[in-house]
C-alpha cells in the first residue's frame, strides 16, 4: 500500500489533464477548463476556511477584481497576457489588504459578514462605474492570449500544433492554474503554513505561543485574495467577458459550497468539489430544471453523512480499505 | 523578575482585582492562592496581558509591560498555561510543541520550508522531558487529562520562558496524577532554573513546593509569605483555610 501512496498523484492528474481536448470532444475541454479554474478559486478560498479557520462570505470580491483587472489591461490597454495575468493577481492581493485589514479585527460571524459587505460594495462599483468596468452590461470581447508563436514551435516539436485557440486556452491555464496550486500546497506545509493552523485550532493559545494572529490572519488574507484574483483573471478570458456577476454574493456562496463540498480539511478536497460540482451541474441541468434543489439535497446530506465532505469520505474510506488484514 | 504595583480591575463595577501588589523573585517559586471567585484568574489575565488593567503597572525583568499584547510578552519570555486545558486539538502532540518552537524561533514567517522536520530533535527532547516521548504522532484532542496537562506545560517550555505562569496546573486531576505532575513541574523549574508563579486549589500542592505564598480574597491581598507564616495567619485561617478545616 505504501507503494501506493508514493505515486505522485496529483502530478499524474495533472499530465493527464493535457489530454483531454485530444481525447474529448470541444464539451470537455470546456468543462475541463472551468473547473480547473474554479479548483484554482476554491483552493484560494480553503486556506482561510480550512487552514485558517476564517469562513469569508466574500471571496467573489477578488475573483472578480482579478478579472476586471486583467480584462481592462488586455482589452483597453492591449497589455499582454503575461503581464496582465499577475496584475489581477496583484490588484486582488492590494484590495485583499485593505479590505482584510478591517475584516481580521473581527471575529466569527462579525468577520463573515464584513467580507460579504465588502464584497457587495465591490460587486456595486463593478455594476455602476460604466465608464470603467462597462456597468451591468459587463465587458464583453476579452481576447484570448496571443498563440502565433506556438505555430513556429509547432515547426519544430511534435505533437504542439494543431489545437484550436480554446484548446491553447487551456493549456495555458492548467499550466498557470498547476503552478498556483503547487504554490499553495508549498504554503500550506511550511512553518507559515503550521501556524495559520495553530490559529484555527485555538487562537487564544496561538497568541501565547508567541503569534501575531491578526497579522498572519492578514496574510492569509491577503495570499487567498491574490489566488483568487488570478483564478478571475483566467476564467474573464475563458468566459470571454467579464460582468459585474463575477463579484456577487452568490459566487462567494458557490465557491463556499464546492469547498465544504469537496472537503475543508484535504489540500485537494476543494479542487474535487469543484470538478464533481461543476460536473453534476451539467449533467442534472439536462434532465431538470431544479438544480438549487438536487444541490441543496446533496449538501444536507453530507453535512450529516460526511461532515469531512468528499475527500474527507474517500479518505475515510481509505484507511478502512487498508487497515483490513490481508487475506491470502 | 516580576513585580505587581496597585493593580486594578473591574467589570461592569465588580471589582476582581482590587490594587494587587506583588513582588516574584528571580528562580523563586511562588502560589497565589484563594477561595472560588478570589480573583486568581483575572490575575493572571492582567499580567500576561489578556486583560488591560485599570489601573497600576506590570512591571517585567525591568521593564513596564502594563496592557501589552500576549505574543509580545511571550516574545519577552513570559510562558503560561491555562486553566481550562488550552492546546490544539485537531494537531498531533509532535506538532503542538513543534509549532511553538517555529513561532518563538521566528521561523512562522517562512513560506516555502517543508515544515515536518524542522525542530524536530528540540521537539523529542522537549517530548521525552514532560513524558510524552512515546505519544508524539497521537492526535492530542484525544489524550487524557492528565496527558493534555503535560502537553501543555511541554508548548510552554519550547518558548523557552523565564517566568512561567501556570493557572491551576492540577485542576481536574486526581490524586496520583496531582503528585506525578507536580512531580514533573518541580523537576522541570530545578532543571531549568525558572521562575515560577502559579495558582492552585490544592493546598497540599500549594504547601509543598511553593517558597512565597500570596492569598488572595475578594480581589486583595490578605497575606503574603513564606509558607508557615501564611498556614498560621489567622486572616487566612479565617476566610480560607477555615473554609476547609
Amino acid at each position: 500500500m505504501s507503494a501506493l501512496r508514493r505515486i505522485p498523484w496529483p502530478l499524474l492528474v495533472f499530465l493527464a489533464a493535457f489530454a483531454v481536448p485530444a481525447l474529448g470532444s470541444r464539451y470537455y475541454t470546456f468543462l475541463a477548463n472551468d473547473v480547473v479554474i474554479w479548483a484554482l478559486f476554491a483552493t484560494s478560498l480553503n486556506l482561510l476556511v480550512g487552514y485558517s479557520g476564517l469562513v469569508s462570505f466574500g471571496h467573489a470580491a477578488y475573483f472578480g477584481i482579478g478579472a476586471y483587472t486583467t480584462g481592462l489591461l488586455m482589452k483597453k490597454l492591449g497589455v499582454s497576457f503575461l503581464l496582465a495575468l499577475p496584475a489581477g493577481g496583484l490588484m486582488a492581493a492590494l484590495f485583499a489588504l485593505v479590505f482584510g485589514f478591517f475584516c481580521v479585527r473581527l471575529t466569527r460571524i462579525y468577520f463573515a459578514m464584513l467580507t460579504l459587505a465588502f464584497a457587495q460594495v465591490v460587486w456595486a462599483i463593478c455594476f455602476k462605474w460604466n465608464d470603467v468596468t462597462g456597468g451591468e452590461q459587463g465587458m464583453p470581447e476579452i481576447p484570448y492570449p496571443g498563440f502565433d508563436w506556438l505555430d513556429r514551435v509547432a515547426a519544430v516539436v511534435p505533437f504542439v500544433g494543431g489545437y484550436r485557440t480554446s484548446d491553447y486556452y487551456y493549456f495555458t491555464s492548467l499550466i498557470a492554474v498547476g503552478i498556483c496550486l503547487g504554490l499553495i500546497r508549498r504554503i500550506v506545509g511550511s512553518p507559515f503554513g503550521r501556524m495559520l493552523t495553530t490559529i484555527r485550532e485555538n487562537a487564544e493559545r496561538a497568541e501565547f505561543i508567541g503569534v501575531n494572529v491578526r497579522r498572519y490572519e492578514l496574510a492569509a488574507f491577503v495570499l487567498a485574495g491574490a489566488f483568487a484574483g488570478l483564478a478571475g483573471a483566467l476564467f474573464g478570458i475563458f468566459n470571454r467577458g467579464v460582468f459585474p456577476d463575477f463579484a456577487y454574493w452568490t459566487k462567494s456562496s458557490e465557491v463556499l459550497i464546492m469547498t465544504l463540498l469537496g472537503g475543508m480539511g484535504t489540500f485537494w478536497g476543494p479542487a474535487l468539489g469543484a470538478l464533481v460540482l461543476l460536473w453534476l451541474n451539467q449533467q442534472i441541468v439536462t434532465y431538470t430544471e431544479y438544480w438549487p434543489l438536487i444541490l441543496g439535497t446533496i449538501l444536507v446530506l453530507l453535512l450529516f453523512v460526511f461532515p469531512g465532505g468528499l475527500a474527507g469520505a474517500l479518505l475515510a474510506f481509505w484507511e478502512r480499505w487498508r487497515g483490513r488484514p490481508e487475506r491470502a | 523578575m516580576l513585580e505587581l504595583r496597585e493593580l486594578r480591575k473591574s467589570f461592569d463595577g465588580f471589582l476582581a482585582t482590587a490594587g494587587v501588589s506583588l513582588a516574584v523573585a528571580q528562580g523563586s517559586i511562588s502560589a497565589i492562592i484563594g477561595p472560588n471567585g478570589a480573583g486568581k484568574t483575572t490575575l493572571f489575565n492582567l499580567i500576561t496581558g489578556h486583560l488591560t488593567p485599570d489601573s497600576g503597572r506590570v512591571v517585567f525583568k525591568g521593564r513596564d509591560v502594563t496592557g501589552i499584547a500576549p505574543h509580545d510578552l511571550c516574545r519577552l519570555g513570559m510562558g503560561r498555561s491555562f486553566q481550562r486545558t488550552n492546546i490544539f486539538p485537531r494537531l498531533t502532540v509532535y506538532q503542538n510543541v513543534q509549532a511553538a518552537f517555529l513561532s518563538h524561533r521566528g521561523r512562522g514567517w517562512n513560506l516555502f520550508t517543508p515544515v515536518e522536520e524542522l525542530y524536530r530533535a528540540e521537539t523529542e527532547a522537549l517530548l521525552a522531558a514532560v513524558g510524552l516521548a512515546d505519544r508524539a504522532v497521537e492526535v492530542s484532542g484525544f489524550l487524557s487529562h492528565g496527558a493534555q496537562k503535560q502537553l501543555e506545560l511541554g508548548i510552554a517550555l519550547a518558548l523557552e520562558p523565564e517566568i512561567l505562569l501556570l493557572d491551576e496546573p492540577t485542576a481536574g486531576m486526581s490524586a496520583s496524577e496531582t503528585r506525578e505532575a507536580i512531580a514533573l513541574i518541580a523537576r522541570l523549574a530545578r532543571e531549568r532554573q525558572l521562575t515560577l508563579l502559579f495558582t492552585e486549589h490544592d493546598m497540599e500542592v500549594v504547601f509543598s513546593i511553593a517558597q512565597r505564598i500570596t492569598v488572595l480574597h475578594q480581589g486583595r491581598v490578605i497575606a503574603e509569605g513564606a509558607p508557615d507564616d501564611v498556614r498560621r495567619d489567622a486572616e487566612v485561617r479565617r476566610v480560607y483555610l477555615g473554609e476547609r478545616h
